[in-house]
């Protein structure tokens, strides 16, 4: 039985798209605090803003994340969202689940929160909405003993990493990334766990050039994978793309009226490189000249698959414009082996390297590629002990201004100005 | 056992991190790994991975809202224990893909999905427009400026025809940011929907010293516009700030670092439309968003004007682009007047850039198109 009138909430129960709002109605019927997250989202609907306070420190012995506080600014009203603390559990690499498990996590979090969640927050959690204060250490040892499940990362730390699904169901993957992200994971639960540097900090592993974990745009290390050696092609896979016996693009364009497959029009002259050309019936490939971007093994995923040497180049810095723009990575390895063979020792050795220096230099609630942008990345790159190397721009300075150094110089700065007077008369 | 608040520290276990994520693996993910060959499509919605073992990955992929209950859950699980040995997984775009190894498993699995409602939509693969990634709103948030979950069902409810099938020229991947911060990452999408604030921050005097550290909310402005001050509070003098509003861009940084500083309203809050951006290197370099429309109103339940905006430049994209070609790379083409033009977006001075690093944004060429904009 419905606890307050939600006359504009109700209007998102019609529509073709799954609804929120009977979502949140049918937990209600459960819980009945679930009415109240209703009854102030209808408040806020109709006052157009948050009734949310800010921030409240909450939190789990030991950790200094993972838990992020909540409070209603309405709470005599709503007291069933009074405290709606969330909390952020580290989910499992590629976002695979048993249903045991997912079953094991709803049973905690009925006996413990709201019911209600996020499947899953932008960073990768699983997010559990709406719990009390005194409901966190319960839940805790219950996530920790039942489920041997632990909290993700928040505040000024290293955020819950994550992953593309890679080599578990993708042909294009040049890396076992899951297994990447498990590890570098299971490294770093004290990074992760107790907040020490000047701000957060993301991995993200993605297997491709394709990047569907956005990690160039949004980690501080992304890691994608590519290859050194030629493009795979199937040369008989070609002519029946060509033929117009398997569908461009995987399928992807099915639906549209594109006309027959033209492998010059949509392979060829679409390549940003221009290293392919048809001969004989053939498709060559000049591999020298190529970027590996991924449009040509995308529009024909039966012809042409990745080279057989793979790695990842990694890339440093993205992050959303708060507060001086908006960063992608930079190119800052273009080629790194990343293996379990070795423990991913040189990404592990990398990242040491960028957190040794950023969190002696780096300014309270400064992500690194904006202590990147502020020292310039010439001074990165030499923090980082790495040869300055074409690949790290995209086109060399267009201004005379170099920072030389004095040893650079014959003679280095200082000079006498009574010498140079004897000669140049002022 | 339990929890024991008499001892809180006995027997406690910490830092084990996740699941390995083997044990999830469904079967034939779990026996084909680092096999699979190639992928298709088969119809929206469904894929088929093909491994060097002959086997195959019949994944079917349903949108559901973010905000979910563990009732649903619940019966997602019933799903997968029906159709798919007990395992699923999500997407990062909030899909749940349910897999089953044979083909002759998908059209059971689909008729269960439709039998259950509008709960579980089949789409969102290749060219179409996917589940739109979103941050919490008004429904868990303190500092938005618009709400997240409420935006995104009136607007998927509009183009959930794109959704269910694959005609467009690319995929078309929307976001939404309720604030600046971008706890969703939408400055990089085809179309991003952001939440912006419009007016300064307030100051509460009688608050600020208890809970704000008046160096940090100084420092935290990126323009300088927040400056120390002195305010009379029951009859004593005490440390304040004051906001120079003309130098104030509405970022809410100060907000975030002072809870004495709250600057959302019904009024000055509402949403900027960004077009353009893109993740992949595929063909072009990865893109930033860009600003096309700097403001619509807050108008729930159901958003109007945002719905509209965002069908219009989905629609026109659709009509004009040639196939491959992302929101972006459409426009780059074409030209951002040609843009501006064929979408009908007014064109305001509050797309030209004047923050940091703006002069790499204005044109320094000879060429252009005449379009309308030249009179």
């Amino acid at each position: 039985m419905a606890k307050h009138d939600t006359p504009l909430l109700d209007e998102l129960e019609s529509g073709p798209w799954p609804s929120f709002v009977s979502d949140i109605k049918r937990q209600a019927e459960k819980n009945p605090d679930c009415w109240d997250i209703l009854g102030q989202l209808e408040l806020s609907y109709r006052d157009k803003i948050t009734h949310w306070k800010h921030g409240g420190i909450v939190g789990v012995f030991g950790y200094g994340g993972g838990i992020v506080g909540r409070y209603s600014d309405v709470p005599k009203q709503f007291p069933g969202v009074e405290h709606f603390h969330t909390v952020r559990v580290n989910q499992p690499s590629s976002k695979y689940y048993s249903t045991e498990n997912l079953r094991g996590l709803c049973g905690l979090w009925e006996k413990h929160g709201s019911g209600m969640t996020n499947m899953h927050g932008s960073t990768g959690d699983i997010i559990l909405l709406g719990c009390r204060t005194e409901a966190l250490e319960p839940f805790f040892w219950d996530l920790t003993h039942e489920l041997g499940q632990d909290l993700g990362g928040s505040g000024s730390n290293l955020r819950t990493p994550a992953n593309c699904l890679g080599k578990s169901r993708c042909e294009w993957a040049c890396y076992d990334t899951e297994e990447a992200c498990y590890h570098l994971t299971m490294h770093y639960q004290d990074e992760i766990h107790r907040p020490a540097f000047p701000y957060k900090f993301k991995f993200k592993f993605s297997g491709c050039a394709n990047d569907c974990v956005a990690a160039i745009a949004r980690s501080d290390v992304a890691v994608i994978g590519t290859w050194r050696d030629d493009i795979r092609i199937d040369q008989a896979a070609v002519k029946e793309y060509v033929a117009g016996n398997i569908p461009s693009n995987g399928g992807a364009h099915a639906d549209g009226n594109w006309g027959a497959f033209d492998i010059q029009k949509e392979v060829i002259a679409l390549c940003p490189t221009e290293c392919m050309w048809m001969e004989g019936g053939e498709l060559k490939i000049d591999n020298s000249e190529c970027t590996r971007c991924m449009h040509c093994i995308n529009v024909m995923p039966r012809a042409l698959r990745p080279g057989a040497q793979q790695g990842a180049s990694v890339c440093v810095g993205a992050k959303a414009p708060i507060l001086d723009g908006a960063q992608f990575a930079t190119l800052i390895v273009p080629f790194m082996e990343v293996s379990a063979d070795n423990e991913f020792e040189s990404l592990i050795e990398f990242i040491e390297n960028i957190w040794d220096w950023w969190m002696e230099v780096g300014k309270n609630r400064e992500r690194v590629g904006e202590t990147m942008q502020r020292v310039g990345l010439p001074t990165f790159i030499k923090v980082m002990g790495l040869d300055p190397i074409p690949q790290h721009i995209k086109e060399p300075r267009s201004n005379p201004y170099v920072f030389w150094n004095e040893e650079e110089v014959p003679g280095g700065f200082e000079r006498d100005v009574d010498e140079f007077r004897a000669r140049h008369a002022a | 056992m339990g929890y024991d608040p008499a001892n809180p520290m006995a027997d406690r276990i910490t830092d084990i991190g996740p699941p390995h994520y083997a044990k999830f693996h469904p079967p034939v993910i779990a026996k084909n790994k680092g096999k699979w060959l190639y992928h298709e499509i088969t119809q929206a919605g469904v894929l088929m991975h093909k491994s060097e073992t002959g086997d195959e990955c019949w994944t079917v992929r349903v949108g559901a809202a973010r905000l979910i209950s563990i009732e649903l859950i619940r019966e997602i699980c019933d799903i997968a224990d029906a159709h798919c040995d007990g395992f699923l997984r999500f997407t990062t775009r909030n899909n749940i893909e349910f897999m089953v190894d044979s083909k002759a498993k998908v059209q059971p699995l689909l008729d269960d999905l439709a039998s259950r409602g509008n709960k579980f939509p089949v789409g969102g693969t290749g060219a179409g427009v996917t589940n739109i990634v979103h941050t919490q709103g008004w429904v868990h948030c303190h500092t938005p400026a618009t709400d997240a979950s409420g935006v995104v069902k009136a607007v998927m409810d509009e183009l959930f025809d794109y959704f269910t099938s694959m005609k467009l020229p690319a995929q078309v991947r929307i976001a939404l940011a309720c604030c600046l911060n971008m706890c969703g990452a939408v400055h990089a999408s085809d179309i991003a929907i952001l939440g912006v604030h419009r007016k300064p921050p307030m100051i509460d005097h009688t608050r600020i010293t208890g809970v704000c550290e008046l160096p940090l909310a100084i420092s935290a402005c990126p323009l300088g516009a927040v400056k120390p001050a002195k305010a009379e509070v029951d009859g004593k003098e005490i440390k304040t700030v004051k906001v120079n509003n003309d130098r104030c861009m509405f970022c809410g940084n100060c907000y975030t670092m002072c809870p004495a500083m709250p600057l959302a309203d019904p009024d000055g809050d509402g949403i900027a439309i960004l077009v353009g951006g893109k993740v992949s290197n595929a063909r072009s370099a990865p893109k930033f968003s860009k600003l096309v429309i700097p403001f619509l109103p807050n108008t729930p339940p159901r958003w109007p004007e945002t719905v509209d905006a965002i069908k219009n430049i989905l629609e026109t994209y659709a009509k004009d682009a040639k196939k491959y070609e992302r929101v972006g790379e459409w426009a780059e083409r074409i030209g951002w007047e040609k843009f501006f033009e064929k979408c009908n977006i007014p064109f305001t001075i509050k797309s030209i850039d004047d923050y940091r690093l703006a002069y790499d944004t204005w044109r320094t060429t000879t060429q252009f198109k005449y379009t309308n904009h030249i009179k």
